[in-house]
């Protein structure tokens, strides 16, 4: 369950960014904006022994000591970055992953509709509920 | 197989679509042929992000030719594109021996001028999806003569200054200042 979903486009803007508990959304914007540097580095050449070239998925960008982040990048250069909290030690790899693809199914789903130029912020409601669904639930 | 006429003679209707309902005008300054191509980006984009959704991440330009003259082609004309070839300097030319939108025009010179409206929408399609990888580019694209079918793209990336006008006869004439390596895909 995240607490925390950004969608960042290819110019490193973003596209779609939802963070609950909605107080201190600030912080959550600035943990994504400090998290592009981290998977620039990962992405990069330099980083070659640290993740597996070929793949979408980048793990563990950087724990802070309340929260966690996680990133994914797509050939189409678009990053998913992802907030969890660090209690929440139940959660594992394979459920980030799996979060991860359904995320960018959904994105794919809103890439080809006709109603929405690339580039533009994404208002898509099928998108929001996707999103619901995977943050954590406050009562 | 009866899904292939289908795109086919949409595609035809569109051209023709697109020239009917040409203002004044537009039909010599090339606003159709533009209008064709911007369509073909947009469906360029959506498709490129569909196709690239399950590939593992691309190394380089070349990984990202390569992927667009196998699996792209092979998805959208169900064949792939029978030579690529570069310059390793930003140019490269797709070479399709039998163009899938062009097969139903007869065979001859009788057609070869209105060839480059149905080419259009498929440069668009290309630019599109280079875009969404990340690669600015320019397409172009000729149809040398009906009855070979062959159809060379010639792809620049990034700097426009690297396209040099070619003429239609033969791809001997093309770029005499530099030296294109052959590396066919097969």
């Amino acid at each position: 369950m995240a607490v925390c979903v950004a969608v960042i486009a290819k110019e490193n803007y973003p596209l779609y960014i939802r963070s609950v508990p909605t107080e201190n959304e600030l912080k959550f914007h600035y943990m994504v904006h400090t998290s592009l540097d981290v998977v620039d580095e990962k992405i990069s050449a330099m980083g070659k022994a640290l993740v597996d070239q070929r793949e979408l998925y980048l793990g563990l960008l950087y724990p802070t000591e309340d929260y966690k982040v996680y990133g994914y990048v797509t050939n189409s250069r678009v990053k998913f970055v992802m907030v969890v909290d660090s209690s929440n030690t139940a959660l594992r790899d394979n459920e980030i992953r799996s979060m991860f693809r359904k995320l960018h199914s959904s994105y794919t789903d809103v890439m080809c509709n006709p109603f929405y130029n690339p580039g533009d912020c994404i208002q898509s409601r099928a998108f929001d509920s996707m999103v619901t669904s995977m943050m954590i639930q406050v009562c | 197989m009866a899904d292939e006429a289908l795109f086919l003679l949409l595609h035809n209707e569109m051209v023709s679509g697109v020239y009917k309902s040409a203002e004044q005008g537009e039909v010599e300054n090339g606003r159709c042929i533009t209008k064709l191509e911007n369509m073909g980006f947009r469906v360029g984009q959506g498709l490129i992000e569909r196709f690239t959704k399950d590939t593992a991440r691309f190394k380089d330009e070349l990984d990202i030719m390569k992927f667009i003259c196998k699996d792209f082609w092979t998805t959208v004309f169900k064949k792939q594109i029978d030579n690529l070839r570069t310059n390793h300097q930003g140019i490269y030319v797709l070479q399709d021996n039998k163009f899938r939108l062009l097969t139903q025009m007869s065979a001859g010179k009788q057609y070869l001028e209105h060839a480059s409206k149905y080419l259009a929408f498929t440069c668009g399609l290309i630019r599109g999806g280079l875009s969404n990888l990340g690669i600015k580019s320019i397409v172009t694209a000729e149809v040398s003569s009906m009855p070979a079918w062959a159809e060379g793209l010639i792809i620049g990336l990034v700097t426009p200054t690297f396209i040099e006008p070619i003429s239609s006869v033969g791809w001997g004439q093309c770029s005499s200042s530099r030296s294109l390596t052959s590396s066919s895909i097969c």
